[in-house]
């Protein structure tokens, strides 16, 4: 029988987005995929471990394909990954997705209300999608199908 | 009084609910209790070596908040050279109020909020003390 080496988890990295509206949305989509959409099959890391930790985080990238989540055109979750751990699989720009969505309302960095937690709702599909797409294509296979969501 | 701001950096922790009451304690100082004297700036910038980023923190006070024993945010904040003029790790809280434990990272709970409350009073005045002694 053939060894499968194929990744069996997809990494998806957040912006750390402290600053910024975007930023939490974008960590708390994260966070959804991870426990609702795609359990056992998405997992992350924190940003500044690049700098923080050790070898082992960076060569995250390397490992499992990257979905890159941003919250601003600074793109920090792929250009920190792009310049310690290697290319991202796919990224999104939150900003560009929130123009498309027609999205022109303030919104809270602190205290995210009804909207912000429906944006972060419709984003964790965004990525859940993309990584449904790497499982049936067979780019990642879980190892157990009932990982699949 | 110090013209200088305070940057108020939690570490950006996805996985531990400590994480989140870090965050939430920062944005308690620099939105409600400090606002005007303490600001924030994402950790990425200074992972990405933003140099916007690593001026504000060079020119500045920077109070780092980490989550966890890995600490990013002090981490991060010395590798642009400069230790943080104030550091802590949120377990550190949680030792002296066990009874306050954060529930998960998408909702903290009301111990974790209770935390966040002392925290960011504790925090707000160890800033305040800075700025009175600034140089």
């Amino acid at each position: 029988m053939a060894l499968e080496t194929r990744p069996k988890f997809v990494g998806v990295l957040s912006c750390s987005g402290e600053e910024e509206p975007e930023g939490t949305i974008a960590r708390n989509a994260v966070r959804l995929v991870m426990e609702k959409y795609h359990p056992g099959v998405a997992v992350s890391l924190c940003l500044p471990l690049y700098v923080a930790g050790d070898e082992g985080e960076q060569e995250f990238a390397k490992k499992v394909p990257v979905i890159a989540v941003d919250g601003c055109e600074k793109a920090c979750a792929r250009l920190s990954t792009e310049k310690y751990s290697g290319e991202v699989r796919d990224a999104i720009d939150i900003r560009a997705l929130l123009r498309e969505w027609g999205v022109e309302e303030r919104l809270s960095r602190s205290h995210p209300g009804e909207l912000e937690q429906e944006l972060t709702e419709r984003l964790a599909l965004e990525i859940a999608k993309k990584i449904d797409t790497m499982l049936d294509n067979g780019e990642v296979v879980p190892r157990t199908e009932s990982q699949r969501s | 009084m110090s013209e200088k701001k305070v940057y108020v950096i939690p570490c950006s922790g996805i996985g531990k609910a400590s994480a989140s009451v870090g965050r939430d304690a920062t944005y308690r100082v620099v939105e409600d209790l400090l606002p005007g004297k303490a600001d924030t700036l994402c950790l990425a910038l200074l992972t990405l070596q933003d140099e916007e980023a690593q001026d504000k923190v060079r020119e500045n006070y920077v109070v780092a908040i980490d989550g966890c024993a890995k600490d990013c945010a002090r981490k991060n904040v010395e590798a642009v050279g400069k230790a943080p003029d104030i550091a802590h790790r949120v377990q550190d809280y949680l030792k002296k109020h066990k009874d306050l434990k954060p529930e998960v990272v998408l909702d903290i709970g009301e111990g974790g909020r209770k935390l966040v409350d002392l925290m960011s009073e504790e925090l707000a005045g160890e800033i305040e003390d800075l700025l009175e002694g600034g140089d």
